[in-house]
């Protein structure tokens, strides 16, 4: 038997594979097609304080191997995941992540104060890199300053583990990994969506209503794990690696670059049940090396 | 309860200009129960372009098998109408809400293109439990029109064709049958300028009416919120999980 547990900060995780922010709803949209208690975890929806109607129609468009979204963190806010969310969610036999999103440090705070209470919300994800918000969010991601300003005020706020998600779009993600970090985050999560723009040349138009959008899906994977490899060489805390993972063999990528975890994003759209084959594929990985658990995948990249 | 499922395509009947019926019996199991006006997610693994699932309509279903009606509109939808028979496809289904089917008096149901594929369930489903229903089908030719003795070996149809190939020349929202004044209920799809107007019609004459909507959609289960509709009572909804069905009240058009 292989142990397929792994520690992200104070929380332990029955597997390294969790579902990403956006991607899987509730967690409840995708319980016709698998058993949810097989995940690692569960990032929900981005959550802000108050709720937000999100960006106009139309909000996606396919692109080669990938899609651009600019959904723009709709969701009912904080109070209402609290009241009618979490009711639901919150005795399912794996961990329920919130990701969180604001405009303002205060905002951030605010809903980390209301996440106080529910018991069951294992961890935070700080999300301080959507691209699709025009204030705050990746604002926040992009500077060291801005990084260290959300975390370091969200670190007081709260106790449990706090993951924070940094965006792809900066010129070296170590630093503001770095800035994270120092700030007091347990881990840190990339990638976020990258900034992108396909124009529909018949009708000279943007796909998108926002013109640019976030690309997700197995296009970024390169850059993903690169990345991933970066912020693994440049801080002490675990790196969870997301970003176009389709499948079994490519989640293991991630690790071998030094992801401690995993998360499922777009591939939840293309086959429902990706996150659970992923765990099946790393335990059987784990057994054909004749590794006994997760810390002999991590990092483990020859050179 | 949705599901993911295999299916082998049992016979690929090309029909009029571009399109293809796509006759589908499931690999295991059984088919699970659809209600008219609910969608598949398709996989379209015999094409590289499509990275997505592309959402079709399930045109007809029984406990044996199940048909989708595909229009030539890109490169996914080509490789669907190209797929060779007894090729395993993977469908996440049924999906959606579906149109209302606890309809009394007199439902017209108008379809235009390949708009028409889920009425025809509906018509069946309808005629079934007693209701009086009328089909008014709408399209560019003759060759267009797809299915037609399957519509009319279920309810009575009139047609409009665009270059008065067969039935009213003209646009379906021209058709006289619109007009009538024995129809209380309308349930439509096919192209956005044909269901607004259908719409506006509806609202005039104060009809209780319901029309199905193509937004463009990733997950298909209400998860990733990109197919939103902007709605009078609850904002932005998921297209995919509180529609395709939408009432007119609903919408902002
Ligand atoms: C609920 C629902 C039910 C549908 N039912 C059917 C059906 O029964 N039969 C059928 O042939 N088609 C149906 N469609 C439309 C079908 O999904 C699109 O034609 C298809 O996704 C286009 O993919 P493609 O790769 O062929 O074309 P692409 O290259 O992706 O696009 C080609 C053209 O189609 C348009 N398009 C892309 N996605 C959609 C979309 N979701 N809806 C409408 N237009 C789109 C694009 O803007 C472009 O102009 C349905 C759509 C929805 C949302
Ligand atoms: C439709 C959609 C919505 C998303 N919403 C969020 C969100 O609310 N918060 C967040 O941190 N990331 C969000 N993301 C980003 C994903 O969590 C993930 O970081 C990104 O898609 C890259 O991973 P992937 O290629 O595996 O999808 C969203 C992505 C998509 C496609
Ligand atoms: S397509 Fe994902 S929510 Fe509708």
């Amino acid at each position: 038997m292989v142990d397929l547990s792994v520690k992200i900060g104070q929380l332990t995780l029955k597997n390294p594979v969790m579902t990403a922010s956006g991607t899987f709803g509730y967690g409840e949209e995708f319980a016709d097609f698998i058993d949810l208690s097989r995940l690692g975890g569960i990032i929900v929806k981005g959550t802000t304080l108050h709720p937000r109607q999100g960006n106009p129609y139309p909000r996606m468009v396919e692109t080669p191997s990938g899609m651009l979204n600019a959904v723009g963190l709709q969701n009912k806010g904080v109070e209402h995941f609290a009241n009618i969310i979490y009711p639901r969610i919150k005795d399912l036999d794996t961990r329920v992540i919130v990701n969180v999103s604001g405009a303002s440090v205060e905002d951030y705070v605010g809903v980390c104060e209301r996440l106080n209470g529910l018991d069951k919300v294992a961890a935070i994800e700080v999300n301080i890199s959507c691209p699709n918000v025009k204030q705050g969010g990746m604002g926040f991601g992009t500077t060291c300053a801005g990084a260290e300003s959300v975390v370091s005020a969200v670190r007081k706020a709260w106790d449990r583990t706090m993951i924070v998600k940094l965006t792809p779009n900066v010129t070296d993600i170590t630093e503001i990994a770095r800035a994270a970090e120092a700030a007091g985050a347990d881990a840190v999560s990339l990638t976020n969506t990258f900034l992108g723009m396909a124009i529909d040349v018949e009708r000279m138009r943007p796909y998108l209503s926002t013109v640019t959008g976030g690309l997700s899906g197995a296009c970024i994977r390169p850059i993903a794990v690169r990345m991933v490899w970066q912020v693994a060489n440049a801080v002490q805390v675990p790196v969870v690696g997301l970003g176009g993972i389709m499948n079994g063999r490519d989640a293991v990528e991630f690790m071998l670059a030094g992801a401690t975890a995993v998360q499922i994003g777009t591939a939840n759209f293309i086959d429902p049940q990706t996150s659970v084959k992923v765990v099946d594929y790393i335990e059987d990985y784990l057994t054909r090396h004749g590794m006994s658990s997760c810390s002999e995948l991590i990092g483990a990249m020859k050179r | 309860m949705k599901q993911v499922m295999d299916f082998k395509l049992k016979a690929n009947e090309k029909c009029g200009h571009g399109y293809s019926l796509l006759r589908l019996v499931p690999v295991h199991g059984t088919m699970p129960q659809v209600k008219p006006g609910q969608f598949a997610q398709v996989a379209v693994s015999n094409c590289r372009e499509a990275y997505l699932r592309r959402p079709i309509s399930i045109n007809y279903a029984d406990s044996h098998e199940m048909w989708l009606l595909v229009r030539r509109a890109g490169a996914g939808t080509n490789a669907l109408c190209d797929l060779p028979e007894s090729t395993v496809v993977n469908l996440m289904l049924p999906l959606g809400n579906g149109f209302s089917t606890d309809v009394e008096g007199c439902a017209l149901l108008v379809g235009g293109g390949v708009g028409i594929a889920p009425l025809l369930m509906l018509g069946k489903r309808l005629a079934a439990r007693g209701t009086e229903v009328r089909f008014l089908l709408g399209a560019r030719s003759m060759s267009d029109l797809l299915e037609l003795d399957l519509f009319r070996r279920t309810a009575e149809v009139a047609v409009a064709t665009e270059d008065g190939t067969l039935g009213y020349k003209g646009l379906v929202t021209e058709h006289p049958l619109l007009q009538s004044t024995d129809i209380t209920h309308i349930a439509c799809c096919g192209p956005m300028p044909m269901m607004k107007a259908v719409a506006r019609i509806a609202r005039e004459r104060g009809i209780n009416c319901e029309v199905s909507l193509e937004n463009t959609m990733a997950c298909g289960i209400g998860a990733c919120l990109c197919c939103v509709e902007d709605t009078v009572d609850s904002g932005n909804v998921c297209a995919c999980k509180e529609g395709p069905v939408f009432n007119i009240n609903r919408l902002k058009w």
